[in-house]
């Protein structure tokens, strides 16, 4: 086992083909270290997604080196691409909550995925993270009847209930007004640090970038600059 | 419900919670399939009657009996005639105890003004007993009475409530083509399909209402075996002694169960009903693949998400499923209780055999399972649209 929980090196990526073949990106090195918070910006279109989706096994590496969680994700099939998601979390910038589950159910569904488990102690893990959200009243509501933040937060507890291992964010907070957006980030900051989870983030967000352990910048599809918070 | 579901699957009822979320699409699709199951079980009814109507009058014979008749004779009331030697021929043979000859022959009645009904009459004779289910027994001995018939009380176009206290000593007459008939009592057999009503005379009135037929030419020709006989050899030997290609030989059984074959193969009616069934079939399918095609269209983000999250493939081919077998086992009912009552219906307005039978409803639940488990699997094509690398 090695400190790092992702270490990328000499990834390329292109979309298309032919003449549309198009590079996004270029011999990306990049470490990230176990139970850190790494924030990802950078211009729009500098392949700030792609890093993240690459990383988080949603697409197969074409060329260079992806290692996470000890595993080699170059020449991985789709099936050990799927059984290494069940150990992230996504939150993405919408909440993709399923409208016709409860937020209890949305977020057991982050449980469910790792086969028939206890559940009684599921119903618990459940309805404890979304107290821990704030969302203890607003067990058995549906999206619908869900403020942003409030869906939002629902999503990050589906993300956080399986205890994953990393955490892949794009933008969470972009739904969110900046107060909300800021108290959803710390929040699972903080759990993230209780648990020694890894959480990479995608964000414009400029009050963010405060919390983060280390902010890498892409442009063009290459890292220009990564920067260590002051301790 | 969803906590009973939880238990029986291990997971949440997604499929269920996403179908009932959307109400109006629920009671579209249910609407869909019930009307599907309706066609279908219409068709299957329609068919089941025909070969109902088809076997009922074979069964006024002895299952065990040979039946004799003319080359050309895939409907037992269509058949041509055959020499009545054929008779005497087969009764030499020693495993033959037995034979009689039947006549039949279609005729008009017109029982009132405007009131017209193909009848199929059967020429017996009234001392061969024997040869016909025992319920005729009686009945059949009270026709040796010059002019007298059992009458079908499932006559159509016809109020055959008069006819109901028909008795040996209290003849209720009626007018058969300038004749004068006595009904001595009632069968209830039904025209079925070819005619309206079937009525029994003995072979002498037969003769009196069809004077250019002539007793020595029957429509078929019934044999009793002796017993232990085996009918397959009997009827191969009898096939032998007789002049090459002239006559069938077959038990009453198998003469039954190749009328149906041929009804419902051979002829438009048949192959009408199978096309119907095809065309419920396909509505079916079709219905309940538009419905859970649209439901897998909006929720791709939803799915790819569980992508995403890890699920396989198998956990959404569980979820489709689970939709369709709902779909199916609740659309079913309302389908099977219109089926039930267009069944009685048409059995009370036109007098033909079509009821519900246990084994249909069966086949038609399971079938809707299947026809309604192909949509989702259709439909799960949909489902490559969920790309979880284009949620971000
Ligand atoms: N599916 C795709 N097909 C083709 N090109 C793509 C695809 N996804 C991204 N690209 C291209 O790759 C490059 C990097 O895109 P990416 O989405 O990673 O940028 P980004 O940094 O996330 O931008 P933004 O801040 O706008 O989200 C862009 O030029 C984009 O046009
Ligand atoms: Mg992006």
């Amino acid at each position: 086992m090695t400190d790092a929980a992702i270490s990328v090196s000499g990834l390329d990526h292109f979309f298309g083909e032919g003449e549309a073949r198009k590079q996004a990106l270029f011999e990306v090195n990049l470490e990230v270290a176990r139970g850190s918070l790494t924030i990802l910006m950078g211009p729009s279109g500098s392949g700030k997604t792609t890093l993240l989706t690459l990383m988080g096994c949603l697409r197969a590496v074409q060329a260079g080196s992806i290692r996470l969680l000890d595993r080699e994700l170059s020449s991985s099939d789709e099936s050990l691409r799927i059984d290494m998601r069940r150990r992230l979390g996504f939150i993405f910038q919408a909440h993709n909550l399923h409208d016709s589950l409860t937020a209890r159910q949305n977020v057991m569904m982050g449980l469910q995925v790792h086969g028939r488990g206890d559940p009684t102690r599921q119903a618990l893990a459940v309805d404890h993270v979304l107290q821990r959200l704030g969302l203890g009243e607003r067990l058995d509501y549906l999206p619908a009847n869900l403020s942003g933040g409030q869906k939002q937060r629902v999503a990050i507890a589906r993300a956080l209930v399986s205890n994953p291992d990393i955490i892949f964010a794009d933008e969470p907070t972009a739904a969110l007004d900046a107060v909300s957006g800021l108290a959803a980030v710390q929040l699972f900051k903080d759990l993230g640090r209780a648990r020694g989870t890894t959480t990479v983030m995608v964000t414009h967000d400029p009050r963010i970038l405060d919390l983060a352990d280390r902010v890498v910048t892409l442009e063009d599809g290459r890292i220009v600059n990564s920067r260590h918070a002051p301790v | 419900m969803t906590a009973f579901l939880t238990r029986l699957f291990g997971r949440l009822p997604v499929g269920y919670l996403q179908l009932t979320h959307n109400r109006g699409r629920l009671l579209a699709a249910l609407a869909g399939v019930a009307f599907a199951n309706v066609l279908v079980f219409v068709q299957l009814g329609l068919a089941g009657a025909m070969a109902e109507s088809v076997a009922i009058p074979y069964r006024l014979f002895k299952p065990d009996l040979l039946l004799v008749s003319p080359a050309e004779s895939e409907v037992l009331s269509d058949a041509a005639t055959l020499p009545r030697q054929r008779l005497y021929q087969a009764m030499v043979h020693p495993d033959i105890k037995g034979g009689t000859s039947i006549y039949m022959a279609r005729a008009t009645w017109i029982s009132g003004r405007n009131a017209s009904s193909s009848i199929q009459f059967f020429g017996l004779a009234p001392d061969a007993t024997p040869f016909f289910q025992d319920a005729l027994a009686a009945p059949l001995v009270s026709l040796s009475l010059p002019d007298t018939a059992l009458v079908d009380t499932l006559t159509r176009f016809v109020d055959m409530q008069s006819y109901a206290k028909a008795h040996p000593e209290a003849p209720v007459p009626f007018e058969f083509q300038n004749r004068q008939l006595g009904a001595v009592g009632t069968v209830s057999i039904g025209g079925g399909f070819g005619g309206d009503g079937v009525f029994l005379v003995s072979d002498q009135t037969f003769f009196r209402l069809f004077p250019k037929r002539s007793s020595a030419t029957p429509s078929h020709i019934l044999l009793a075996l002796a017993p232990g006989a085996d009918p397959t050899r009997v009827a191969a030997e009898l096939a032998r002694a007789f002049p090459p290609d002239t006559v069938r030989i077959r038990t009453v059984t198998q003469a039954t169960g190749q009328e149906i074959r041929h009804q419902m193969t051979k002829r438009p009616t048949g192959l009408v009903f199978a096309f119907g069934v095809l065309i419920g079939v396909i509505v079916g399918i079709v219905i309940a693949y538009q419905v859970l095609s649209a439901d897998v269209a909006d929720h791709v983000r939803e799915y790819a998400t569980f992508k995403a999250m890890g699920f396989r493939q198998r956990f959404f081919v569980s979820i489709i499923l689970e939709e369709a077998i709902i779909l199916a086992a609740i659309g079913f009912w309302p389908g099977l209780a219109f089926s039930h009552l267009f069944y009685t219906t048409l059995a009370s307005l036109t007098n033909i055999p079509i009821f519900m039978t246990p084994e249909r409803a069966v086949a038609v639940f399971f079938g809707t399972i299947i026809a309604c488990s192909v949509s989702g699997l259709l439909a799960m094509r949909k489902l490559a649209a969920a790309e979880p690398a284009e949620l971000f």
